[in-house]
């Protein structure tokens, strides 16, 4: 799903690290390192957000690309401003066509699944109950959950998490780790997860690397 | 004082033909206002449209003093008060004392201006605070166009700029241009603010462009409500105000002001309401970390 041929990331004079690393299709690939070795920036380059200073990236067999439909991203836990106008569902639509010019016109698209489809990876997160409540009186844990269906939303085939887990309490930890977990066994997703908090992932994951060290274990 | 002064409806079908223009532009405007709105609230830029509105009002002053035209002075004003916000405060942590820096000086400028210009003091105070009958049949071209070029570029950008608003990470992943629609939507917002200022005037601008979508926001988080009530909420403001202030020897904005502000604390108090009745509360569910089985993907 993934490969890495001498791929190398810098920042001027500084190599932030330097890969050779292939994972396959349904692998859960944990992503460790200390601040700054460079761990968003590597989901940045299969986002096909950022280049390699040199070496070789594919995704799929192809060269990330912008924006793909078989990439799914869940972010780190940020604050959603006060009285943003949005609720739980649309933050999982703009999951689908959120990136498409024009007005959110309700039932103008031909692709009438979209609506669907929000509510089926609602459901499967377990935030049906919530899918109306605005999205600032959500917590943290609901908000995560939300996140991950937005990711799921375009039924992606690789799933970057850049750190999801970030300033949840252990028991959403634990619950947000198995959503993504569970759709990798179900769905034979590709996983690739960057946190800082090792215990919640560390059962489900298939290999760890430390891109500080540059170590595959 | 005299009452008379504040409202008198004596001659009103007289008096109304002379403003039927203010009444167009009060519309347009409250419609620009609102929509734009809702992006200054989920963007949290309520301080730059008040940095923005300060030099648009220098920039128009200027106009009024070398004798160019005082609609052109103010997109001018606006436009280069945007771009600067964008440019030097991109970061929303360097922004408010970017803002806190132009301000001043703008308002600076336009007082600067004023004190120059020998013309009719009229002209100087509806600057700051708002005038009706200024405009005349060529203002107001400048006024409809100006408003249109704003309502095309948001009705393009609306999704996206939304999608970045909300989590510019996720929406850079997902291909949005993050990068260019901050700045882009900066423009517009100055363009927006250019053409409040001229009715509503620099001081007053915030009126028109962030307390009615302040309101929406209380009662609905809908995304297709909120912008519409916010519309709404403006455009009554706006029209209102005009239609009450024509019969009166005082500026229009506090009018528009004032039934602004009033529709906000009714907004806020159905909010209220509306949140003790279960905004914040779950249809009845499953427990939160039920794990569901296989399906529904």
């Amino acid at each position: 799903m993934i490969s890495l041929r001498d791929a190398v990331l810098s920042y001027g004079d500084r190599t932030l690290w330097r890969l050779d690393l292939d994972v396959e299709a349904g692998e859960f690939l944990v992503v460790v390192g200390s601040n700054g070795s460079g761990k968003t920036s590597l989901l940045k380059v299969l986002l096909g957000l950022r280049r390699l200073s040199s070496g070789t990236v594919t995704v799929n067999g192809r060269p990330p690309r912008r924006g793909s439909d078989i990439v799914g991203y869940v972010p780190q836990h940020r604050a959603v401003v006060p009285h943003t106008p949005l609720r739980a569902r649309d933050l999982v639509r703009l999951g689908i066509d959120g990136h498409r010019w024009g007005l959110p016109l309700p039932r103008s698209r031909p692709r009438s699944g979209a609506r669907h489809r929000v509510e089926a990876v609602l459901r499967d997160v377990g935030a049906e109950t919530f899918a109306d409540v605005p999205l600032d009186l959500l917590s943290g844990g609901e908000l995560q959950r939300v996140r991950v269906a937005q990711a799921l939303a375009t039924d992606p085939r690789l799933l970057l998490c850049d750190e999801p887990l970030l300033s949840l309490d252990a028991e959403h930890q634990r619950i947000v780790a198995e959503l993504v977990d569970r759709r990798r066994r179900e769905h034979g997703t590709t996983v690739v997860f960057v946190t800082h908090e090792l215990d919640p992932v560390l059962p489900l994951a298939d290999r760890v690397l430390d891109v500080g060290a540059a170590v595959v274990s | 004082m005299n009452w008379h002064e504040i409202i008198n409806f004596e001659d009103y079908g007289a008096l109304l033909a002379l403003v039927q223009n203010s009444i167009i532009a009060g519309a347009v405007l409250g419609l620009v206002g609102g929509l734009a709105g809702t992006f200054v609230i989920m963007r949290d830029l309520a301080f730059a449209v008040h940095g923005i509105s300060e030099l648009s009002f220098a920039g128009a002053a200027a106009a009024l003093l070398f004798g160019a035209s005082v609609a052109g002075g103010s997109i001018a004003g606006a436009l280069v008060a945007a771009a600067l916000i964008g440019v030097l405060g991109s970061r929303a942590r360097d922004r408010g004392s970017v803002i806190g820096v132009l301000m001043p000086f703008g308002l600076g400028l336009g007082v600067l201006f004023l004190s120059l210009y020998e013309g009719r003091a009229a002209n100087k105070f509806g600057l700051l605070t708002g005038q009706i009958v200024a405009i005349d049949t060529p203002r107001l071209s400048w006024l409809l166009a100006t408003s249109a070029a704003v309502l095309v570029c948001l009705a393009v950008m609306w999704r996206p700029l939304s999608f970045a608003s909300l989590d510019p990470h996720v929406a850079a992943a997902r291909g949005v241009p993050v990068r260019l629609l901050s700045p882009a939507f900066m423009l517009v917002l100055g363009l927006a603010v250019a053409v409040s200022v001229q009715v509503v005037g620099a001081l007053l601008v915030l009126a028109l462009i962030c307390t009615p979508a302040a309101a929406a926001v209380r009662v609905s988080a809908s995304p297709v409500v909120v912008p519409l009530l916010s519309a709404a909420l403006a455009t009554v403001s706006v029209v209102g105000g005009i239609l009450l202030s024509v019969g009166s020897s005082i500026p229009v904005s506090p009018y528009v002001t004032t039934i602004s502000f009033t529709l906000y604390g009714v907004c806020r108090a159905v909010g209220a309401v509306r949140k003790r009745r279960g905004w914040t509360t779950r249809r009845p569910s499953p427990r939160l970390d039920t794990v569901r089985s296989p399906g529904a993907l």
